[in-house]
């Protein structure tokens, strides 16, 4: 109780001198969940000696946050879960140049802000799920081919307010011009058997049960579902893969992270970022949400493997962020709620 | 106490003049009081609106011309629905608790108050989980019966039916409170009138409780306007939806701001527009029978009572409770550690502390109102308690701008000194209170004033004569008078901070994680069956507030 009572009298007037942020310790502000990013903090802390302090909040929030702080932010780093919102923060300034010979190395160029403000740390694959009673892979081919009338009350989709939905029509934008792009999620739309879900998990299900034959997913939450119902004829598909046919590859997102732009201590943060995408923690970073690492030399987690190798597409995913209000307005137009 | 019948506060309106504003906030007066409260809510709604001078034409012409035609029917017929909703629901079981008599009427009159701890959103979820195509339900009936088109649950209708069964206990807890003191007063006066019990329900009971039931249904529909959880779980567009598409999708913040704004004077017009109409009436006090003998229901009539209150409480809470503790055995191996003690304290810490500050400020408002009414202290009282009604996030950074503006002053100011840090004022606990101060002061104020119209003047004017200063009568007669009606202030401030998410992830110092963050934390990646384990903490910590409140009223009807 009294141990309580000092920490409320702490709380309620910040302790000048125990607010001053010392050098040993790395301040980051995460969109990314504390299940996935305390683990990682932990191991680094034991190994290197420096802490990191953390606080998780939606990228909105955090964002409107450190533009609220501006100079006097507490935050050194800032973590996101998809590259839209990295993207927007280095718009808004609030992210600074990073050289590191090291993060070069690590993260595919694809993967990271070519003026190096962000760099990914996980890969989240967006592809298809279909019901193995009702579908052969074979009728499968790319994200454009769900717009074609044989799948008229076959598909189910999560919401259009998801990021990874808009991430993946604004790369569909930047490949194929807007009205191309509109004209196949307007075919989308026109294919779904029920309104469009809260959740990847719940379209799955769907998929499962019966009420539609094909969905939309990012490969982490099938891995998740899977280990929980093993015994749901549920089966991935990679689209987008015939080089042939100048399919881009399948859509990938991020999870990654940026420098602020005042951060109290730079050098520590970037020391963090440089390794969180080393060989040593890749495995943890992406391993424990079942994400693909980014670093090329190191392998995903035995189960992720499992579902087979797959071609990204290799447009850079910044155009994510700056295609992404486009992307929304396209959505909205053809009513893809 | 005897029965009185004098003229309750009346709201006779002193005309408002621009002028009077200044001898209004004469400092000390009861006036600067409320304008001193108010302003806790003009800095932050000043900041949301000061929005407006971004323009954003671009995007909010898209979203009027593509989005907001749909989204402002979907809010239309959702406030409409879960406004008639929560209105029968809480004002049936208020009367049947309060005035009749039936088995399990002890048990309900306050079970059918644990809902409130239940979160919409929890709620939304369990629901659409057990009754949608993939839901037990409706497998089993596909196996039974083969294939059927059955309705869907992910409908307007569901989630109005949703929001009615989170939102009624509002409603319920303050009408009950209306009935217990002066519904049998009033079932006997429309007797001796001829009139039987229907119509003294309706003609005499309904009309009086009126203030109260008025209350809780703003506080539902208020609730209802801020929602984003649960329409998101039904992916049900409403105005709210808009607000964070033009955030979160669009990157404008000053847009979300701007619709939020729009949305706050809707409210702002709504409440003021209720009070006028009440205003005209006026409410006469008719004390409470002491120990008033119930209606004995037939036989018939009471067992449809008891079912009715029962199903209710099994939809609204038992079903869902279950099935959060199935899921909560399924993960509790893993995930509950000895840190969910602190989850717990923090969450306990900060809701009493945040209860505490929203009943002292309603009542200071609510006492003002009393001592100054006008209708320029109605305007300052909505005002401020406008926070109630705007999207969680939205307000949440309203509040932090101008708090880390005026932290760059100072330490600007101390760095001259030689100072070295990022934070004096932001990431501090008092930040944090006064931020759920905002935006709950109208579920402390709503109980509080309706209480306050319940001591008459005639006690004021008797205790003057008598030589009583203003202080005392607040201390040792309204105090006493009004300790349900705070006592219900509490609670309500207690469970929502409890359930609060947004302001408590903005503005939480470092290591002030709470039950609701842990929701955020499994929420954030759509694991649901994990986030089960701090919902149902959540659920039985706000149990104690509610059980504590249920066994007073009962006994003191004041």
């Amino acid at each position: 109780m009294r141990n309580m009572m000092t920490k409320l009298a702490g709380g309620l007037i910040a302790v000048l001198a125990l607010n001053a942020v010392s050098a040993e310790e790395v301040v980051v502000y995460s969109a990314r969940n504390e299940q996935l990013i305390k683990p990682l903090f932990d191991a680094y802390t034991k190994e290197t000696g420096v802490k990191v302090k953390f606080v998780t909040d939606k990228e909105g929030p955090l964002l409107a946050r450190l533009k609220a702080e501006g100079a006097n932010t507490p935050a050194d780093m800032l973590m996101t879960v998809d590259a839209g919102n990295l993207w927007q923060a280095s718009e808004e300034g609030l992210l600074r140049q990073v050289k590191s010979a090291a993060l070069g190395a690590n993260v595919p160029a694809h993967l990271r802000d070519p003026d190096n403000e962000w760099f990914g740390l996980s890969i989240r694959a967006r592809t298809l799920i279909y019901n193995k009673d009702k579908v052969k892979p074979a009728d499968l081919s790319t994200y454009e081919d769900l717009a074609n009338p044989k799948w008229k009350n076959r598909l189910c989709l999560r919401t259009s307010k998801k990021v990874y939905n808009q991430s993946l029509v604004a790369m569909m934008i930047h490949e194929h011009g807007e009205g191309k792009t509109e004209d196949i999620v307007q075919g989308w739309v026109n294919n779904l058997a029920a309104p469009p879900f809260p959740d990847d998990t719940k379209a799955m299900e769907a998929v499962a049960a019966g009420q539609c034959d094909v969905t939309l997913v990012n490969t982490y939450y099938y891995g998740r579902l899977m280990e929980k119902k093993p015994n749901l004829p549920l089966g991935i598909f990679w689209p987008n893969q015939n080089a042939k046919a100048k399919d881009a590859g399948v859509h990938v997102n991020i999870s990654g992270a940026g420098i602020t732009r005042h951060a109290k201590n730079p050098a520590g943060a970037i020391k963090l970022m440089e390794w969180l995408s080393s060989e040593k923690a890749q495995n943890l970073y992406a391993d424990s949400n079942m994400e693909y690492p980014v670093n090329p030399k190191v392998k995903p987690d035995a189960a992720v493997a499992a579902w087979g190798s797959f071609r990204q597409n290799l447009i850079n995913v910044k155009q994510a962020g700056a295609l992404q209000a486009q992307a929304v307005k396209l959505m909205d137009r053809v009513g893809y709620k | 106490m005897p029965a009185e019948s004098s003229v309750l506060s009346a709201n006779t309106p002193a005309k408002f003049k621009p002028a009077g504003v200044f001898a209004f906030a004469r400092p000390g007066g009861w006036g600067a009081v409320a304008l001193v409260i108010a302003l806790l809510t003009v800095i932050p709604v000043a900041v949301i609106f000061s929005a407006w001078l971004t323009p954003e034409a671009d995007i909010l012409g898209h979203l009027t011309e593509f989005v907001l035609p749909e989204l402002l029917a979907n809010t239309f017929w959702l406030l409409l629905g879960v406004g008639i909703g929560v209105t029968v629901l809480g004002v049936s079981l208020a009367w049947l608790t309060a005035m009749c008599e039936f088995p399990g009427r002890k048990f309900f009159s306050w079970a059918l108050l644990l809902p409130l701890a239940v979160p919409a959103y929890v709620l939304a979820f369990v629901m659409i989980g057990l009754l949608d195509y993939t839901g037990p339900l409706q497998t089993w009936l596909r196996e039974a019966f083969g294939p059927m088109q059955l309705p869907q649950i992910r409908s307007r209708g569901g989630v109005i039916f949703v929001m009615s069964l989170a939102l009624y206990p509002y409603v319920y807890l303050i009408a009950r409170n209306a009935f217990l003191t002066q519904g049998r007063a009033a079932l006997e006066a429309a007797q001796s009138l001829g009139l039987n019990r229907w119509q003294g329900f309706r003609r005499v009971a309904l009309p009086m409780a009126r203030p109260w039931i008025a209350a809780g249904l703003m506080l539902a529909l208020m609730e209802t306007l801020a929602d984003f959880g649960t329409v998101a779980i039904f992916n049900y567009d409403t105005f709210t939806t808009a607000i964070y598409k033009a955030w979160f999708s669009l990157f404008s913040l000053s847009a979300a701001s701007q619709l939020s704004s729009i949305l706050i004077l809707f409210v702002l017009i709504l409440a003021l527009a209720e009070q006028r109409t009440r205003s005209h009436m006026k409410y006469g006090g008719v004390g409470r029978a002491a120990s008033h003998d119930r209606i004995h229901l037939s036989r018939r009539q009471a067992l449809l009572a008891t079912s009715y209150a029962g199903l209710v409480f099994a939809i609204a809470f038992l079903i869902p409770l279950v099935q959060l503790l199935l899921w909560t055995s399924e993960v509790a191996a893993t995930d509950l550690d000895s840190r969910y003690w602190e989850f717990v304290r923090n969450s306990l810490w900060l809701s009493g502390l945040g209860a505490a500050i929203v009943c002292v400020l309603a009542l200071l408002l609510g006492y003002a109102g009393r001592q100054k009414p006008g209708q320029f202290m109605q305007l300052v009282q909505r005002v401020a308690t406008i926070g109630y009604a705007f999207p969680g996030t939205v307000l949440a950074v309203g509040v932090f701008i101008p708090v880390a503006w005026l932290d760059n002053v100072i330490i600007d100011l101390l760095k001259s000194q030689g100072w070295q840090g990022t934070e004096v004022l932001k990431g501090t606990l008092l930040v944090m209170l006064l931020a759920y101060a905002v935006r709950f002061l109208a579920v402390g104020f709503g109980p509080v004033d309706s209480g306050l119209q319940r001591v008459t003047r005639n006690i004021d004017e008797a205790a003057r004569v008598m030589g009583t200063s203003t202080l005392s009568l607040l201390s040792r007669v309204h105090l006493p008078m009004l300790r349900t009606s705070l006592f219900t202030a509490a609670a309500l401030a207690f469970v929502d901070i409890m359930k609060e998410m947004p302001i408590t992830l903005m503005t939480r110092p470092f290591g002030w994680d709470t039950l609701a963050v842990r929701v955020f934390e499994m929420t954030a990646e759509g694991e649901w069956e994990r986030a089960a384990l701090p919902s149902v903490a959540i659920i039985l910590a706000g149990l104690i507030p509610i059980i504590f409140l249920a066994g007073r009223g009962e006994n003191t009807h004041a």
